[in-house]
């Protein structure tokens, strides 16, 4: 039976990858606006299908249907949230977060009216597994890999060196001194908005290219997305990085004594544990 | 026609308990669930299981299946007594999920997602389905009142008061000397119950459960409820699950008279409407239709 377990931990680290691109998108929206927002569920659907039309119908390669999955479910993210959620934030984070589960149900339903709910794949071309002593690893999946790395370093670089990426932290670590030194809360909120929702489509995209897609897709990742930014510090975003690293490494070597139908329940666990041990998550809760 | 009526009016009676024991746990003592299907499940599975497998009575099966549930939110509400609300909301929804993974996978249990199929309804064999279906709505009705007329009493008892003043602020109840500790655990385990119930009411009314009954959807459909109603307000709680059943129902007409709008489409519609109602009404009337207000004391005279 171990002798799966150097694949399982190679399924792990990519899966973990994978899953830190969506995590990292709610936990910035959860530093910034202060609220769990459930419509990441519908914005990983919509990057996911967004990813399909630039791939099937336009005829585009992954690549570029990823950029295509960011942009469509960072714009549908900043203008949902300005209709529905906005307005609603001073009532409270439960307030809007209940909202967003109300959204989620919306975009995932218009998600349905255009597509239905059938099957779909992505058109990829067909290469065969490589095999490296007894680990079988497909050339598409060491691709989203390397995608998912280089996302990853931008957010890194830009949190680290852009204006906005300074200004989002400054609001994330303390909104009224932020403001006070003249960076617009509201613009820096609809910022936040696009990025993390792009982020969360995009990872949408990339955790539909192994298998296939349907409306549901988002809402099968909420589990793990939740699970990778509490696990590693709500709101804390290196935390969602490890958290999700954390979650996938887990989810894969469950796999060693748990069915496979349990693997969301994985992130589950985790987040009880988490919770009950060390309940600002292993890096803190703060954002950078 | 009557039959349909007398139905409908079973599942509005389901909808109001459901909106009755979310409202203990989040209209009146702030405690979020997201994961209230699972507790629905809980009490439905347990029911049907002991009334099928185990051959037990109705009413033993519906008794156990109310308390398990009720054991289950307490023993939630214990592990997550120290979490802030953004975490409950997420810890909730994961458990919802748990158990509806439970519920689909574990098939020497609960028979996967093929269901529990034949469980008993009280005296089915013995009535008309139109006779059943009225004795069944009396129950229901009767059901739904006795925990209105409950939750009604223990929101003007100086127990309700105390759990609004745990929703309102923590601390100040914690030092005005309330056992906030053991009141949420005891507020989340009356909630679950009453959810528990209405979990008994649904598997024993229609005779069959499988995992696709407790999704999400669920959850947003009895929040609409309460929020429509009036969050905190039983009577509002009843109200807005009978409105959300009319929509609910409503719209199956409207698919009759717009051919168009047939089958998948037109439950997307109708889950697009729901999830935009319950938006607009939060921004537009966050307290409802029937405000929650201060209520009399017990025993105060007009």
């Amino acid at each position: 039976m171990l002798d799966i377990l150097p694949q399982l931990l190679v399924n792990g680290i990519i899966t973990g990858t994978l899953l830190a691109i969506p995590a990292i998108g709610f936990t910035a929206i959860f530093a910034v606006l202060r609220f769990p927002n459930f419509a990441v569920a519908s914005h990983a659907t919509i990057g996911a299908f967004a990813g399909y039309a630039a791939n099937v119908w336009l005829g585009l390669p992954a690549e570029l249907s990823l950029v295509a999955a960011f942009l469509v479910a960072g714009l549908v993210g900043v203008v949902s949230d300005e209709i529905a959620l906005r307005p609603l934030r001073p009532y409270g984070a439960l307030t809007t977060a209940i909202a967003s589960i109300a959204l989620t149900i919306v975009l995932e339903n218009v998600v349905r009216l255009i597509f239905g709910n059938g099957l779909r794949g992505y058109d990829l071309p067909l290469v065969r597994d490589w095999r490296v002593w007894d680990i079988r690893i497909g050339p598409q999946q060491i691709e989203n890999f390397a995608l998912a790395l280089i996302l990853m370093a931008v957010v890194f670089a830009a949190l680290r060196f852009s204006r906005i990426g300074k200004a989002m932290r400054a609001v994330a670590d303390n909104p009224a001194l932020a403001e006070l030194k003249g960076i617009d809360p509201v613009r820096i909120g609809r910022l936040t908005a696009f990025f993390g929702m792009g982020l969360v489509g995009a990872g949408g995209m990339l955790l539909g290219l192994g298998t296939s897609i349907d409306p549901l897709t988002g809402f099968r990742f909420i589990l793990p997305i939740f699970a990778a930014a509490v696990v590693g510090g709500l709101g804390s975003i290196p935390g969602a990085a490890l958290g999700a690293m954390v979650v996938g490494l887990g989810e894969e070597v469950a796999l060693l004594v748990l069915s496979p139908a349990y693997k969301s329940a994985v992130g589950f666990m985790a987040i009880v544990l988490v919770l009950t041990f060390r309940p600002r998550g292993l890096l803190g809760e703060r954002a950078y | 026609m009557l039959s349909y009526l007398l139905a409908t009016l079973t599942f509005a009676g389901i909808y109001g308990m459901l909106a009755l024991g979310l409202n203990v746990i989040w209209g009146m003592t702030g405690m979020i669930n997201l994961g209230l299907a699972g507790y629905f499940a809980v009490g439905a599975y347990a029911s049907a299981l002991l009334t099928t497998a185990a051959g037990l009575p109705i009413l033993v099966g519906a008794a156990i299946g109310i308390a398990a549930a009720a054991v289950t939110g307490a023993l939630t509400a214990r592990l997550t007594l120290k979490l802030r609300g953004d975490y409950l909301a997420i810890v909730t929804l994961g458990f919802g999920e748990l158990i509806r993974l439970i519920a689909a996978n574990e098939i020497w249990l609960t028979n996967g997602s093929d269901g529990i199929p034949g469980i008993p309804g009280p005296f089915r064999s013995s009535l008309s389905p139109l006779e059943f279906n009225a004795l069944f709505a009396a129950i229901t009705v009767f059901a739904v009142a006795f925990c209105w007329a409950l939750t009604e009493r223990l929101r003007r008892s100086p127990y309700g008061r105390a759990l609004r003043a745990i929703r309102e602020d923590e601390t100040a109840a914690a030092v005005a000397g309330k056992k906030v500790g053991a009141m949420k655990v005891q507020a989340f385990a009356l909630g679950a119950a009453l959810l528990g119930l209405a979990g008994v009411l649904y598997a024993h009314f229609t005779s069959y459960i499988a995992p696709d009954v407790f999704r999400p959807l669920l959850t947003i459909y009895i929040f609409l409820s309460l929020t429509a109603g009036g969050t905190g307000n039983p009577t509002g709680a009843v109200l807005g699950a009978v409105i959300v059943v009319v929509i609910l129902e409503g719209s199956r007409f409207a698919e009759a008279i717009l051919p168009a709008m047939s089958g998948a489409g037109a439950a997307a519609l109708r889950e697009i409407t729901i999830g935009v109602l319950l938006i607009v009404i939060m921004r537009l009337r966050p307290e409802g239709l029937l405000a929650e207000r201060p209520p009399k004391p017990l025993g105060a005279t007009r």
